[in-house]
């Protein structure tokens, strides 16, 4: 278990660090210069070279690569070009709620996705589980930006019931205990509506295959025959051997999901790592996109290791056949 | 081709994707013509749906706030986001194709090092390296078609890889290699073929998520760049004018849900034609 552990760290430390690697590469092979975009037209050739040597960039790339990782283990992690902040700070302010808004909808989504699939799986064949097919299909198909504007149409312009930007309101460092936390919520609710809705697409569809290999298989006949209720073989047989891929697809969802919270982000300017990414990356603020793309890759791969330890716990048979 | 258009799943897409092809080659013929074109602003603009403004112009889903013709911008769209996403995705397979059918074939270190590549590739948040390449670079329609492609075979490696390997063992690839042909042809004429199977279910699927990230890039004005219309930058475009104009959004994406709903349902729909063991 521990050699499997460590093994599997190894792995996600590889990712993570290849991750930055190319971003490294990609930032130095992309044209344009950051120093003549900090210094404008005007600057003299050496106060180009001057600047260039101050913030290292004379050097060779493995060198700077090298340094760079350094400082970042060392806990510095630059400072940003377009805030002028620690990049610590600006994403230390963002990781939270990212964290929050995926880890919600991700249990959202895989708590009703589990109850739709498992309802679908039963009925198969029906007209409910026609209904809820094709609903979970298009569900599926819709692009999280699009949605998330379509819900800003309907619950903020037309009923207007819910904010559509931030996180909270202007007035909340006034608020205190429930009026805050209702602000909160209010704030959260459509972002966090419009990755639910595409993710239980997802889950639901992939819930009901599952189920569907569970039902055939013959232990169910068995209980079946054993006289047990409909609603326990599918509840208790069924649902339990179906939850060990529907675990690992978790896992491999959150790079989909993660994606899908970039997108929503910046439809609802909501305070999180993918905002500060996009806007970093728009305004070349170099240490933030390094930083920032090293977060969510730790994010995706803790994650997906997560997952994997779920998946044994869910399974004992992934335990004991696990090297 | 009859069992997958009996498949109801398989003929509502194939219905719509025949109709927005047709819509799309055909562009000039089904809209009043340029995409671009703009007349007098201040009488023509947001226009709602089914109106017609004072040059006797009919305007099937109105006009935007610069008075053009959202029927006609949604059609030439078409033609750049069907596009980009089949472009993109015969990029993907091409990579994807050659890699999982190398890692399959020849085996030993080359196909441990290509897997190793995949599985690599499969961890990283494509969101992230769309993001960076395509705002590093002048973004421009070309450009938005090789970083879809460069990060969307992967998936498709894998498969051939497993189909690759699975036949190689089969007799009839032992006969082909002991009358003496060619290692490269024995891949390219008898295992491939053979392969292609799951290979053309993913591409459907591919499509389908290919439109929808193009469409994302293109929302965070790092796509396909305006005044070329997209269903992305369309949908940009009406976010700024959501209050007075809601259909100049909806439009592009009720296209856009369409149009990947179909790719799913055909490529559900393909794979239950196509792999023997889910006929019933």
């Amino acid at each position: 278990m521990l050699a499997r552990l460590g093994h599997r760290l190894l792995g996600g430390l590889a990712v993570v660090l290849g991750v930055v690697l190319l971003t490294f590469l990609l930032l130095h092979l992309a044209p344009g210069d950051p120093v003549e975009l900090l210094l404008g037209p005007t600057a003299t050739t050496e106060q180009v070279a001057a600047q260039r040597q101050a913030l290292g960039l004379d050097r060779p790339l493995p060198s700077q690569f090298g340094s760079w990782i350094g400082r970042l283990a060392r806990g510095d992690w630059g400072t940003s070009i377009a805030k002028g902040r620690p990049v610590r700070s600006v994403l230390g302010d963002a990781w939270p709620a990212t964290v929050r808004l995926v880890a919600l909808s991700l249990l959202l989504s895989y708590v009703i996705g589990l109850a739709v699939g498992a309802v679908q799986a039963a009925r198969s064949g029906s007209r409910t589980d026609t209904a809820l097919s094709v609903t979970s299909v298009a569900l599926f198909a819709v692009p999280g930006y699009w949605l998330g504007l379509m819900l800003v149409l309907v619950f903020t312009y037309w009923a207007r019931w819910l904010p559509a930007f931030g996180a909270a309101g202007l007035d909340s460092d006034y608020l205190s205990g429930g009026a805050w936390a209702i602000d909160r919520l209010r704030h959260l609710a459509l972002p966090l509506a419009t990755l639910t809705l595409i993710g239980i697409g997802g889950a639901a569809r992939f819930v009901r295959g599952a189920m569907l290999e569970a039902l055939s298989q013959p232990f169910i006949t068995t209980a079946r025959a054993k006289g047990l209720t409909p609603r326990r073989v599918v509840g208790h047989h069924a649902l339990r051997n179906a939850l060990s891929p529907v675990v690992t697809l978790l896992g491999l969802s959150l790079p989909a999901l993660f994606s899908g919270a970039v997108f929503v982000e910046a439809v609802f300017a909501w305070p999180g790592v993918g905002r500060v990414l996009v806007e970093a990356v728009q305004a070349r603020d170099y240490p933030v996109v390094m930083a920032a793309t090293a977060v969510s890759a730790v994010l995706v791969v803790a994650g997906n290791m997560l997952a994997d330890t779920l998946a044994g716990w869910v399974d004992p048979r992934v335990r004991s056949s696990a090297r | 081709m009859t069992r997958l258009l009996r498949d109801r799943r398989g003929a509502f897409g194939a219905v719509i994707l025949l109709i927005v092809l047709v819509c799309a080659v055909a562009a000039p013929l089904v809209t009043s013509g340029d995409p671009a074109s703009q007349r007098d602003i201040v009488a023509t603009r947001f226009l709602p749906p089914l109106s017609t403004d004072a040059h006797g112009a009919f305007h099937p889903i109105g006009t935007d706030r610069f008075g053009r013709d959202v029927w006609t911008r949604l059609v030439y769209g078409a033609r750049i986001s069907m596009g980009v996403g089949v472009l993109a995705v015969l990029v993907s397979l091409a990579i994807g194709v050659v890699v999982g059918a190398v890692a399959g074939y020849w085996g030993g270190p080359v196909s441990i090092t290509l897997l190793g590549l995949t599985d690599f590739a499969l961890a990283l948040p494509r969101v992230v390296l769309l993001l960076l390449l395509s705002a590093l670079w002048q973004p421009s329609t070309a450009l938005v078609i090789a970083v879809l492609g460069l990060t969307g075979w992967m998936g498709i490696a894998r498969l051939v890889h497993g189909e690759v390997r699975a036949l190689a063992a089969r007799p009839f690839v032992e006969g082909a290699v002991a009358v003496g042909a060619r290692r490269l042809r024995v891949l390219a004429r008898h295992i491939l073929p053979n392969a292609l199977t799951p290979v053309i279910v993913a591409a459907a699927l591919g499509v389908g998520n290919a439109i929808t990230l193009e469409a994302g890039l293109s929302y965070l004005g790092l796509g396909v760049q305006a005044p070329t219309p997209s269903w992305g930058n369309m949908i940009t475009s009406g976010r700024d004018t959501l209050v007075n104009a809601p259909w100049v959004a909806m439009a592009p994406g009720i296209a856009l849900v369409l149009v990947v709903l179909a790719c799913t349902l055909l490529g559900d729909a393909l794979r239950d034609v196509l792999d023997p063991r889910t006929r019933r």
